[in-house]
C-alpha cells in the first residue's frame, strides 16, 4: 500500500481534501478510498497513463525542441484532482460574476464620465499613474459597455480556509486550455472514478466562448467571421492560442494576416483574396495592437486596429484599455467598487489590502512592515516585491522608504498561509500549496463561469510559487455535485 | 484558407521534396563516380554548379574534394540548399501550421529532421552514406505518404501537392543537367560504352528504372531516357507529370486565370522539343529555360494566394 492518508500532514494549514490526519473531507471520501487501495505498481501505471496521455493529446512537445528551449515546454501535471463541492463553489461563482460586473462598470465609467472618482470613491490621481490607462480610449463605448469579456481571477485560501481573490487579470489571461486538456486526462486514466463521482463538465468552454465573441459582431449576420489574434509560435501561450482557435473552429491569424483599409474595415488575407473579419479575440497585449497609436516599431500589430475598433467595424475582446482595472492598487479599491456601482457587499472578499496611499494604512504598514508582503503597483510575476517575514532589516528599512517617497505605487498584505492539497511526489503523497483560476466570460447575453478553473500548484516543497516558469504544475479540478451522491 | 498557411504548407512540401532530391542527386553522382573509369575524370564540383551555389561554397571552402561538397551538401547550414537547412525549414514551416497538417505528420518531420542533423558523419563518409541518404528518401516518401492518407483534402492540399510537383519537376531537371555537364560530351571516345550506365543511373536516381523498361522497352538510350523524365504525362518524377499536377491543382483554386496561363505555357515549351535533336549545350540551354519557367509559375503564384510584403 503505497498512500497513507494517517500520515499526511495537515497541522496549521487548510488541506483542500484532508480535513485532519487520516480523515478525508465528505467530498474527497471516494477519491481518497481509492487511492489508498492503489498499489506502487498501479500509482506508476497511472502516472505513465497520464504521461501518454499527454504526449499523445500533443500538449508537451519538449523531445522534439531541446536545442529551442523555451518552446513548448511541457507543464507538469498531477493526477490527483482537488475537489470543491458544488454547493461552495456556487457561493464563489456568484462572487465572481458581481465582481466581474462591477469591474466592467469600473472600466467603462473610467473612460467615460468618471463618476467615481467625482464622488471621490476612487482617487482620481491613482488613473494619472496608471500604466494600464488608455487616454487613447477615452469615449469609445464597445458593445453593452463591456471591456472585459474574458476575466481570469486567481483565487486562494487561508488556514482558516476562507477563498479570497488575489488578483484580476483583465488583459489576456491565459491558462484555460489547460483546464480543459487536464480534463481530458483524467476522463482517460480513471474513467472508474467518474463513474463514483458527478463532476460537472468543463468542455463547453470553447463553445460559450465562441457564442460570446460571435455575440459582440458589429455585423448582424448568421456566421460571423470570428479571429484569434496571436503573437505568433514564439509567444509562450501559443499552444493556447492555437487550441482555442481549432476548439472554435475559428482562424488563428497573426498581425501580417490583417488588414486595415481606409474605411476602417478588417480584412484577414486570404487565398480568396480579403475577407472581411468581425470579432478578434486577441491575445496580444494593448501595447502591441496597433503600431498607429500605439509602439510605432511593433510588428505583431495591424495598423488601423484601433481606428476600425473606434468605428465600430470590429469588436476586440478584451477591449484595450481593460487592463486598467487589473493595477495592484486598484484591486485594493474592488469592494469599495462592488459598493458603489451595484450597492452589494462583495460575496469573496480582497485579501485584506492596506492601501499606502492612505496615511494611517501607510503608517501601520511602516510599523508592521516585518509581518507583511509589499507590492509594487505595475510589477507583476514577483518582481519588486518584499517578503516582510523573510527579509533582511537592511530590505526593510529600503521598502520603508519607498513606500513614504512614492505612497501611490504600493500595496501591502498580510502573509497568507495557502491551502495544500496532497500531490503525488514519487509514489507518495505529501502536500503542496495552490491556487485557482477561475475564467469570466461576459457577453452581451450572458455570464458564464468556468465550471471550477486552472488549479495551479507549486510542486516544490514549501513554495507558494505557482507560476509555470518557477516549478509550478497543475491538477484537474473537479466541482462535484454531492446531492447526486 | 488564409495567405499565409497556404504559403507555409507550399514550402513545408517544397522543402521536403528538396530534401529528398538532394539526397537522389549525391545518390547518383556517388553512383556514377563508382561506375566510371578514373579517365573519364568524373569530378563533384558540377554538382554545385547544378545546384546555382558555387559562390556560397567558395566563401566557405577551399578545396574542392568529395569531403568538402558533402559537408556542404549535406550538412551545412550556411548552405540553404543543403539536407539538414532544407528539413529544418520544413519543419519551422510545419509548426505554424500545425493544426492543418496530422499529428503524426508532424512527429515525422521532426524524427527526420533530428536524425538527418545528428548523422551528418555518416552520409559524408563513403562507407554509410547510401543507407544515411536513403534514410532521407525514404523518411521524405513517409511523409508525402502519410499526408496523402490522412490530411484532409481542401485548398490547403492543392498547396502542399504544388509546392511538391513545382520542387520536383525543378529536381528532375537539375538531375537530367548532371548529365549535360559538359565532361560527358556524347562523343566523347571511349565512353560511349559507358553511356548507357550513366542514364541508368539517371533512371534509377529517380526510382525510374523499372517503369522505364515497363513502358519504353527499349535499352535505355539518351533520347529516350530524356523523352521520359521531361515529356512523360504518367510518370510522377517526370517532368511533364508535375505541370499536370500543378494544373489539376490550380483547377480547385479561385483567381486561377494567370496561373494556369503561365503552366500551360511551360507545358507547350515541354512539349514541344525532340530529345533526339537536343545536342549536350542544347540540352543545357533548354534545362535553363525549363527552370526559368518554374520560377516562373512560382512568382506568379506568389503573387496571387501569398502574403505580399
Amino acid at each position: 500500500m503505497a498512500i497513507r492518508w494517517g500520515s499526511y500532514k495537515v497541522k496549521g494549514i487548510y488541506d483542500e481534501l484532508i480535513r485532519a490526519a487520516g480523515k478525508p473531507r465528505e467530498a474527497a471520501k471516494p477519491l481518497c478510498d481509492y487511492l489508498r487501495a492503489l498499489k506502487d505498481r498501479e500509482i506508476e501505471e497511472y502516472k505513465a497513463a497520464a504521461e501518454l496521455a499527454i504526449h499523445v493529446m500533443g500538449i508537451t512537445f519538449t523531445v522534439y525542441t531541446e536545442e529551442e528551449g523555451s518552446i513548448d515546454r511541457a507543464w507538469p501535471f498531477d493526477i490527483i484532482p482537488r475537489i470543491i463541492p458544488k454547493s461552495e463553489w456556487d457561493q464563489i461563482e456568484r462572487g465572481l460574476k458581481q465582481r466581474v460586473q462591477a469591474l466592467n462598470l469600473f472600466i467603462d465609467d473610467l473612460y467615460h464620465d468618471q463618476k467615481i472618482i467625482k464622488d471621490k470613491v476612487f482617487p482620481g490621481e491613482l488613473l494619472k499613474d496608471s500604466v494600464n490607462f488608455r487616454p487613447q480610449c477615452v469615449g469609445v463605448s464597445p458593445p453593452d459597455n463591456i471591456w472585459a469579456h474574458i476575466c481570469g481571477s486567481d483565487l486562494v485560501r487561508d488556514d482558516k480556509g476562507t477563498v479570497y481573490v488575489l488578483e484580476d487579470n483583465l488583459r489576456v489571461p491565459s491558462g484555460v486550455s489547460y483546464m480543459l486538456e487536464n480534463r481530458m486526462v483524467m476522463k482517460r486514466v480513471f474513467p472508474d472514478l467518474f463513474e463514483d463521482y458527478s463532476i460537472l463538465p468543463v468542455d463547453d468552454y470553447p463553445s460559450q466562448l465562441y457564442d460570446m465573441l460571435a455575440s459582440l459582431s458589429p455585423r448582424e449576420i448568421a456566421q460571423p467571421e470570428v479571429v484569434v489574434l496571436s503573437p505568433g509560435i514564439y509567444n509562450s501561450a501559443y499552444f493556447e492560442h492555437s487550441y482555442l482557435a481549432q476548439q472554435m473552429g475559428a482562424e488563428l491569424v497573426e498581425g501580417r494576416d490583417l488588414y486595415v483599409d481606409e474605411k476602417d474595415v478588417v480584412y484577414m488575407r486570404t487565398v480568396e483574396g480579403l475577407s472581411r473579419v468581425d470579432v478578434i479575440y486577441r491575445r496580444i497585449d494593448d501595447l502591441f495592437l496597433d503600431p498607429e497609436v500605439f509602439h510605432p516599431d511593433s510588428v505583431l500589430g495591424v495598423p488601423g486596429l484601433l481606428r476600425a475598433w473606434k468605428a465600430g467595424n470590429v469588436a476586440l475582446a478584451n477591449a484595450p484599455g481593460a487592463g486598467v482595472a487589473d493595477d495592484k492598487v486598484v484591486y485594493a479599491f474592488v469592494p469599495e467598487i462592488i459598493k458603489y456601482y451595484l450597492d452589494q457587499d462583495p460575496m469573496i472578499p480582497n485579501v485584506p489590502t492596506y492601501k499606502c496611499i492612505n496615511k494611517d494604512e501607510r503608517d501601520y504598514v511602516i510599523e508592521n512592515i516585518d509581518k507583511l508582503v509589499v507590492k509594487p503597483a505595475n510589477e507583476s510575476g514577483g518582481y519588486g516585491m518584499l517578503i516582510g517575514p523573510q527579509a533582511s532589516n537592511k530590505e526593510r528599512d529600503k521598502f520603508k522608504r519607498l513606500v513614504k517617497k512614492d505612497a501611490r505605487n504600493y500595496i501591502a498584505q498580510p502573509m497568507l498561509t495557502l491551502s495544500t492539497a496532497p500531490t503525488l511526489v514519487g509514489n507518495r503523497v505529501e502536500p503542496r500549496h495552490l491556487d485557482l483560476r477561475p475564467f469570466i466570460l461576459s457577453g452581451k447575453d450572458a455570464t458564464n463561469v468556468t465550471m471550477g478553473g486552472l488549479t495551479r500548484v507549486a510542486l516544490r516543497k514549501g513554495s507558494t510559487v505557482v507560476n509555470s516558469s518557477q516549478g509550478g504544475g497543475s491538477k484537474d479540478t473537479w466541482i462535484v455535485d454531492m446531492a447526486d451522491h | 484558407m488564409l495567405s499565409r498557411v497556404a504559403e507555409n504548407i507550399y514550402w513545408m512540401a517544397r522543402y521536403i521534396e528538396r530534401a529528398e532530391n538532394t539526397a537522389r542527386l549525391i545518390t547518383v553522382t556517388t553512383n556514377l563516380i563508382l561506375d566510371l573509369p578514373k579517365s573519364a575524370n568524373v569530378g563533384w564540383e558540377p554538382i554545385i554548379e547544378i545546384m546555382g551555389s558555387e559562390k556560397l561554397f567558395h566563401e566557405h571552402y577551399t578545396e574542392i574534394d568529395e569531403r568538402n561538397i558533402l559537408r556542404f551538401m549535406i550538412a551545412d547550414q550556411n548552405n540553404p540548399g543543403s539536407i539538414v537547412s532544407s528539413l529544418q525549414m520544413a519543419r519551422e514551416n510545419a509548426r505554424t501550421i500545425r493544426d492543418i497538417i496530422p499529428r503524426e505528420t508532424w512527429e515525422r518531420i521532426n524524427d527526420l529532421f533530428l536524425a538527418a542533423k545528428s548523422n551528418t558523419q555518416s552520409g559524408i563518409a563513403r562507407k554509410n552514406r547510401h543507407s544515411y541518404l536513403q534514410n532521407i528518401i525514404l523518411g521524405a516518401q513517409t511523409i508525402t505518404g502519410q499526408l496523402a492518407g490522412t490530411m484532409y483534402h481542401d485548398i490547403g492540399y492543392d498547396f502542399l501537392r504544388m509546392g511538391r510537383n513545382l520542387e520536383r519537376a525543378d529536381m528532375t531537371t537539375r538531375i537530367i543537367d548532371v548529365r549535360s555537364a559538359d565532361l560527358l560530351e556524347e562523343e566523347h571516345e571511349g565512353l560511349t560504352p559507358y553511356e548507357n550506365i550513366q542514364w541508368m543511373s539517371v533512371l534509377k536516381s529517380l526510382t525510374g528504372y523499372q517503369m522505364y523498361r515497363r513502358i519504353i522497352q527499349v535499352r535505355v538510350r539518351r533520347a529516350d531516357v530524356l523523352k521520359f523524365l521531361l515529356q512523360e504525362k504518367k510518370f510522377p518524377r517526370a517532368f511533364y507529370h508535375a505541370t499536370c499536377e500543378v494544373e489539376s491543382c490550380l483547377n480547385n483554386l479561385p483567381r486561377n486565370t494567370e496561373c494556369k496561363r503561365q503552366i500551360n505555357a511551360l507545358q507547350k515549351t515541354v512539349l514541344s522539343v525532340n530529345p533526339e535533336k537536343l545536342k549536350q549545350d542544347d540540352l543545357h540551354k533548354f534545362i535553363d529555360k525549363l527552370q526559368l519557367g518554374l520560377m516562373t509559375v512560382h512568382n506568379i503564384i506568389a503573387d496571387t494566394y501569398f502574403l505580399r510584403q
